[in-house]
């Protein structure tokens, strides 16, 4: 094996590790803090005397019973289940189940919520809703990420100039997050002027053809899209025509320039290669502030999202679906900062195991 | 420290920094004013709009500025009422009955329709009901009957409701039928009003009051919302809570987090590694779901969101940063000499250490401060807003339950975002410019 490619594949390795550790605890946090109300515990009753109940009563022998009978033989077999779930066991240990199944998300079924299918399954209401808030997810993060690389790179070269100073005017609108103007761009372009949709991700009904059905898709992706990039792009030109402005002023660009490499050679290998671990640490930072508050951003556009399911979750009080929400963003985050930690080992020559290396 | 107050002297010569202070002084301003003219309890009172608290507000009105701009002449809110400046009449009748005249005239400027009109009467009898009748009258001296009812003790009259009066004018509704100019029904006819009342009353010590409330289309600074409660209250009171929100938590979390970094730093080995990686953590659990867990399952009220929000804030990724300056000033040889004269590790630590971090602290302190203000906007959008507190959340809240951007009732949302962008930009403009002041990435020669 190639001296980097191993050196990548066991940074992935440590990373991987480190990083479902650390999903292992915010589940488990998430599952105490839930559980500080016995919630799971009702919930795991409530499961288990719907499982007895379907199964007694299609009992022909059972039916002929008196109701007083069945309904103590149904208490008998829940008790009797509860035993061997464990559920009279103290918390701390029962706790640790729970943790298994929350993160091989066997996360029971919803109490009131239903996927579009119409299963009560949790997992599967939960894994219909993602595709959703990946497509706005990653759409919107890379578009920022690639403008404010190219709009930074561009400012650093006319660092003082009237669009370099606006930039930096602008960068306090970050201040507000996306869905706050999101609300804004709902009441300018689908209010107002009644060109764009409110929200949804499709038009109702959805057209058949699949041409017409991402043009519609992508008609409803404008709006929050267009709402993230406002509520980060500044802040975040700002932050790189810095880091573009304070590369630029080392001695080796000096050096090309005086050797006389075009500038976009320069850009590229003298200004750009370096900085591009730092970029992507800042970018996966900021990442994490944008998943949050794309939460709220799927509720102001009604993006049939985690984010809405979360909401709805919320507002009909359905505890494993929002226990189950909380995990699947736990796993999101991580999994956003794992596919960043890949790439930061790609670009970075100094990474090793165990960070010694890290700038 | 010297540093800091020479920072402090050039915020002067950064306009976006006089800016942002301007506007915070102007919040601060606005929340002391909330706080001393409406206090707490009738702040509470107000906004959960019990029984008669807002009798005589319109629903969805518009705030009252929109009447400064040219061509716009909406109506305000008119009450008329027999216990404030409208005189009765009594004459009295043979059998102990006698018969109560009250007329209620009033001027109709305005180029819009009303929004509403109610009839309010307040009865005092024992046995027998009084009987009123009442008529409209407009200023082409029409004669509209209004029709005719008992009443009980305390009544009221919806005259925009009544199907009866609606048919009798052709349809048209009661607000806006009763205003028109008889030839062209979409056209208010400007002039003197009246209403009057004829009533009998059958014992001796028996009266009655009325009260005309004609709702207008403007209220007040900020509007109204579905449930006629005044907007201004909930804006108001929002500055000090939001004020109050995001500067506790910003010091709740920036403290213990400068604490924490220092600790681990000045007695390394294991405590440094420990909280290290409790910070690697805490950077990836999912912040808002967290407290959206607790918001559902524990407590809506702001305080305990407080609580929470701090303790996610404790070991935020400042703590990185922090960290790498105190181990250059643990190095240092000031602190090699208070070791020497004796100081103990906490005195080392916060009189020596903690006030070099400052420049870094400060503008993220106040960037923090707008961050949390929309985080608590945030947590009400989702309707894990403080159950009795008026807050600007909770008025967004309000407003997308009821489909404001949909029905048109834009000041509903709108009024509570310029708080949040205000409040948002005043801050943010002030952490820039200190962030640029403090740390000087770029020195231009």
């Amino acid at each position: 094996m190639p001296p980097a490619l191993s050196r990548v594949t066991k940074y992935t390795l440590y990373r991987a590790i480190t990083l479902f550790l650390t999903v292992v605890v915010g589940v488990y946090l998430t599952i105490v803090i839930a559980n500080m109300g016995g919630h799971i515990d009702k919930i795991r009753i409530a499961q288990i005397r719907e499982a007895v109940g379907a199964r007694l009563l299609v009992d022909p022998q059972v039916q002929a019973l008196p109701a007083s009978e069945i309904h103590k033989r149904i208490e008998q077999q829940v008790n009797l289940e509860s035993q061997r779930l464990g559920l009279d066991k103290p918390f701390m240990l029962r706790s640790f189940n729970y943790l298994s199944d929350a993160l091989s998300l066997s996360l029971g079924r919803a109490e009131v919520l239903t996927s579009d299918s119409g299963s009560r399954q949790v997992r599967l209401i939960l894994v219909e809703r993602l595709p959703a808030t990946l497509l706005l997810f990653a759409t919107a993060n890379l578009l920022l990420f690639f403008v404010a690389i190219f709009v930074g790179l561009f400012l650093s070269r006319r660092y003082g100039s009237f669009l370099d100073r606006a930039v930096v005017a602008l960068a306090p609108v970050s201040a507000a997050p996306s869905w706050f103007y999101g609300i804004f761009l709902i009441l300018i372009f689908a209010a107002l002027l009644k060109v764009l949709p409110f929200g949804g991700m499709v038009s109702a009904p959805p057209p058949g053809p699949a041409l017409l059905y991402s043009l519609s898709v992508l008609k409803h992706l404008i709006l929050p899209v267009s709402a993230i990039l406002i509520g980060a792009i500044f802040v975040t030109i700002y932050s790189w025509r810095t880091f573009f402005l304070i590369y630029s002023a080392e001695d080796y660009v000096e050096m090309a320039k005086a050797k006389g490499l075009s500038s976009g050679t320069i850009e590229r290998r003298y200004i750009l290669r370096p900085t591009l671990p730092t970029i992507i640490t800042t970018f996966s930072l900021g990442i994490i502030g944008i998943w949050t508050g794309s939460i709220i951003l799927e509720i102001v556009f009604n993006w049939p999202g985690v984010g809405r399911l979360l909401f709805q979750a919320i507002g009909a009080f359905d505890t494993p679906v929002i226990v189950g929400a909380v995990v699947i963003y736990a796993y999101l985050l991580a999994l956003t900062v794992f596919l960043l930690d890949i790439a930061y080992a790609l670009v970075d020559p100094r990474v090793k195991v165990g960070g010694e290396g890290k700038p | 420290m010297t540093a800091l107050r020479q920072g402090l002297k050039q915020l002067g010569r950064h306009p976006s920094a006089v800016v942002g202070i301007i506007i915070i002084v102007g919040l601060i301003c606005l929340a002391i004013y909330a706080v001393t003219t409406i206090p707490y309890g009738e702040a509470i009172r107000l906004w959960r709009g019990g029984e008669g608290v807002w009798d005589e507000s319109p629903r969805n009105a518009l705030p009252g500025w929109v009447n400064l701009l040219p061509g716009t002449n909406l109506p305000n809110t008119l009450v008329l009422s027999t216990k404030n400046g409208v005189s009765k009449s009594v004459e009295v009748l043979p059998a102990g009955v006698k018969a109560v005249g009250v007329a209620m005239p009033f001027d109709y400027w305005y180029d819009d329709f009303p929004s509403e009109l109610a009839l309010f009467f307040e009865a005092r009898f024992d046995r027998w009901k009084p009987k009123v009748s009442m008529f409209w009258l407009t200023p082409d001296r029409r004669q509209i009957p209004l029709g005719e009812r008992s009443l009980s003790a305390s009544e009221r009259y919806s005259i925009s409701l009544d199907p009866r009066l609606r048919e009798r004018l052709r349809g048209q509704l009661p607000e806006v039928g009763l205003f028109a100019d008889p030839t062209k029904k979409t056209i208010v006819l400007k002039g003197r009003y009246e209403l009057v009342i004829e009533a009998l009353v059958f014992e001796e010590a028996s009266d009655i009051d009325a009260k005309l409330v004609v709702y207008g289309k403007v209220k007040g600074l900020a509007g109204t919302d579905d449930r006629r409660r005044d907007l201004w209250i909930a804006l108001l009171w929002g500055t000090p809570i939001a004020l109050a929100f995001g500067l506790l938590a910003a010091v709740g979390s920036t403290i213990t987090t400068l604490i924490i970094a220092a600790i681990g730093v000045w007695y390394g080995r294991w405590v440094d590694a420990v909280i290290q990686r409790i910070t690697e953590v805490n950077a990836i659990l999912p912040g808002l779901p967290i407290l959206i867990l607790v918001g559902t399952f524990y407590s809506r009220s702001i305080w305990v969101m407080l609580g929470v929000i701090v303790l996610l804030g404790i070991f935020s990724l400042s703590i990185k940063v922090y960290r790498s300056i105190f181990l250059q000033v643990k190095e240092a040889p000031y602190i090699e000499a208070a070791r020497a004269y004796g100081a103990g590790n906490l005195r080392i630590v916060f009189r020596y250490m903690v006030p070099k971090v400052v420049p870094v602290l400060v503008p993220q302190f106040v960037l923090l401060i707008p961050s949390l203000v929309f985080l608590e906007a945030a947590l009400a959008i989702l309707g894990l807003g403080d159950p009795v507190l008026p807050t600007w959340g909770k008025v967004l809240n309000d407003a997308f339950q009821s489909g404001a951007l949909y029905k048109g009732y834009y000041h509903w949302v709108v009024m509570p975002s310029i708080f949040l962008i205000v409040t948002g930009l005043g801050f943010a403009m002030l952490g820039y410019t200190l962030d640029r002041i403090f740390n000087p990435r770029l020195r231009v020669e």
